[in-house]
């Protein structure tokens, strides 16, 4: 087993720590918003905005250490395919939302 | 001579390198092909968002959605997601034998999921409360269903690769093959955080 490794974007850049890391951080932003919804404790507006930034820092979590996703120039391509993919996504669950929601109102 | 060159030419073949740049683009068109994956599901999360408050008089959600149920699955999917990248530092290390037991830790917690996902699907019909009931369970059972087959994709991919690592070891293709499984397998842990934010917590109240 002498083969040179491989070492690239989404491959074995990250270490022991970084996915401990990586494990703890993502149990926590799992605990908050289902603790949250479970417990019901809070306005459904505070529930809302609890899920969906727990949400968002987790993805952000899981792209930087699993995915290994960063400013470094071996992933630069990566971060600049995924930008464009967020704003056709933003067209389109935008879009969708804006305009059916707007078609429902009128319809009332 | 001759012997010298067919043995060379067998040696080289065995050994199956790649060639790094081919690797780098490999992962690229790799990570290109998941992000058209992600428009597919942006497109289902829209179509979820737009439908998923039409219940045409049958159950809403809240009633249908075991949020610990949920959370299992969740767990199950997280807990891969380390394990496969433990895969990878072993991969990394050139440990055949941690990256096997790895795959195949990884492998026992995705059929995990898939078995409760199906649970809770089988469940979900045999009550009466199919993908054909209401404009929620249709845009529900779709959504969660396509993410569900992703997974079970990603699991047939991963005893093939196990069945590589066995057989081949840990050459360079393999080697390059089991890191863009990792890209598949974390990607579907991404989608499923969107699912479980969005479908099931925002659903249930």
């Amino acid at each position: 087993m002498s083969q040179a490794t491989i070492d690239s974007t989404g491959a074995s850049r990250g270490s022991l720590k970084s996915y401990l890391i990586a494990f703890v951080l993502s149990l926590i932003l799992t605990a908050i918003p289902f603790a949250l919804v479970m417990s019901g404790a809070w306005s459904s507006s505070a529930i809302l905005a609890g899920i969906f930034s727990a949400g968002i820092v987790q993805i952000l979590v899981h792209l930087h250490y699993f995915l290994h996703l960063d400013a470094s120039s071996a992933a630069r391509w990566n971060v600049l395919a995924l930008m464009f993919t967020l704003a056709i996504m933003v067209l389109f669950v935008g879009g969708t939302i804006w305009i059916m929601f707007n078609l429902y109102h009128r319809m009332m | 001579m001759m012997t010298t060159d067919a043995s060379t030419i067998g040696i080289t073949h065995n050994q199956e390198v790649e060639h790094p740049d081919t690797v780098e683009m490999q992962a690229l068109g790799f990570w290109l092909y998941l992000m058209s994956d992600l428009i597919i599901f942006a497109t289902l999360f829209a179509t979820f968002a737009v439908l998923g408050r039409n219940y045409a008089g049958g159950p809403t959600g809240k009633e249908l959605f075991d949020l610990p149920y949920v959370l299992g699955e969740t767990m199950l999917l997280l807990f891969s997601s380390v394990t496969y990248g433990l895969v990878m530092l072993a991969v990394h290390n050139g440990m055949k034998k941690w990256v096997l037991t790895g795959l195949a830790v990884t492998f026992l917690l995705g059929l995990g999921f898939v078995s409760m996902e199906t649970n809770e699907f089988h469940g979900l019909i045999t009550e009466g409360h199919g993908p054909d009931v209401s404009a929620f369970l249709s845009s529900y059972f779709t959504l969660v269903g396509t993410h569900g087959t992703h997974v079970t994709f990603g699991l047939i991919w991963m005893a093939v690769m196990i069945g590589q690592v066995a057989v081949k070891g840990l050459t360079s293709p393999v080697q390059s093959r089991l890191m863009r499984l990792s890209m598949f397998w974390h990607f579907l842990d991404i989608v499923w955080i969107g699912i479980f934010s969005i479908v099931y917590l925002m659903g249930v109240f």
